[in-house]
């Protein structure tokens, strides 16, 4: 049996649902919904080096790793600010992050 | 049969453990979770062929963000059951989004085809394994051709270290800091001042 291009692609969407399903279930937990947007990333890397596997082209991988640096940069500050965030309100419930009224 | 055998357990393993990740009740074991399907992720990566690409995941992913998650949950002093509230009662909506958006995904992935132009129009082809190994076929490429975008994703990683540490840092007013520009500055005028202290009489 041959694992090809279909088989990654659907371990991906799965995993890609899951990183939504992850943000909807956990609407009051900021900390779950950043790491359901890091499976997010992590499903479109695997289309990525999946695409690029099949496709013979380096690119797709290049392209993954700047994927890659993003989600890292997006961690680090989401983080960042979850914590300068707790230090003036005490806590991290989405629904109390309302002072710009949007 | 080997090769199909590691995908489905690796995979498995992945979708299991992002699973998990989403319900698990304590922020410590989802985190603990993510590093399990990163690690995963990076065993389909090498399946794949691009084993420059999975070792950079664990490093990047298990080695640095999971861990500042880690440090981030346990350093918070939240009441983590209290923000699980609710987790049933988006259970069926979050469900019915999912479960669209998966059969979507699914009827993408079976129904297209790639087009033959972009087969034969490859933008840099990947050389023979034997000959080049994939991490110096990725330094080839990255040095060269997409040597503007490598400097743009060094120049993003240092604003987000710089944004960090600028959203984080803070100075206590009432802690004393060692300051060494005037500890060098400092000069025998002033720091002693010579008293004449006359015999039998204190200052």
């Amino acid at each position: 049996m041959v694992i090809g291009l279909s088989h990654y692609l659907s371990v991906a969407a799965i995993l890609f649902t899951l990183g939504i399903l992850g943000i909807f279930l956990n609407r009051k937990n900021v900390i779950v919904i950043l790491m359901s947007v890091e499976l997010i990333l992590l499903a479109v890397n695997l289309n990525f080096v999946a695409f690029s596997a099949h496709l013979n082209d380096l690119m797709g991988q290049i392209f993954a790793l700047f994927v890659l640096t993003v989600a890292a940069a997006e961690a680090a500050i989401g983080l960042a600010i979850l914590v300068v965030f707790f230090r003036n309100r005490g806590t991290i419930a989405v629904e109390d992050i309302n002072m710009m009224k949007g | 049969m080997i090769q199909a055998f590691f995908f489905y357990l690796f995979a498995a393993i992945t979708i299991a453990s992002a699973v998990m990740v989403i319900s698990a009740r304590n922020p410590v074991h989802s985190v603990l979770f993510l590093i399990l399907a990163f690690v995963n992720a990076a065993g389909l990566f090498m399946l794949a062929g691009a084993e420059f690409l999975a070792l950079i995941l664990i490093v990047v992913y298990v080695g640095a963000v999971a861990v500042l998650f880690l440090f981030v949950v346990m350093m918070l002093d939240v009441d983590f059951t209290e923000l699980r509230q609710g987790f049933l009662q988006y259970l069926p909506v979050g469900m019915l989004v999912g479960v669209i958006f998966l059969a979507e995904l699914i009827a993408v992935v079976g129904a297209w085809v790639i087009a033959p132009t972009v087969v034969g129009s490859t933008a840099s082809p990947i050389p023979d394994m034997d000959q080049v190994s994939n991490i110096e076929a990725i330094g080839r490429l990255l040095y060269t051709r997409y040597v503007f975008f490598f400097q743009a994703a060094g120049m993003v990683l240092l604003v987000a270290m710089i944004g960090a540490i600028v959203l984080t840092l803070r100075h206590k007013a009432n802690v004393k800091r060692q300051n060494i520009a005037v500890q060098v500055a400092r000069t025998r005028v002033t720091s002693i001042e010579v008293r004449h202290v006359e015999p039998g009489k204190g200052l």
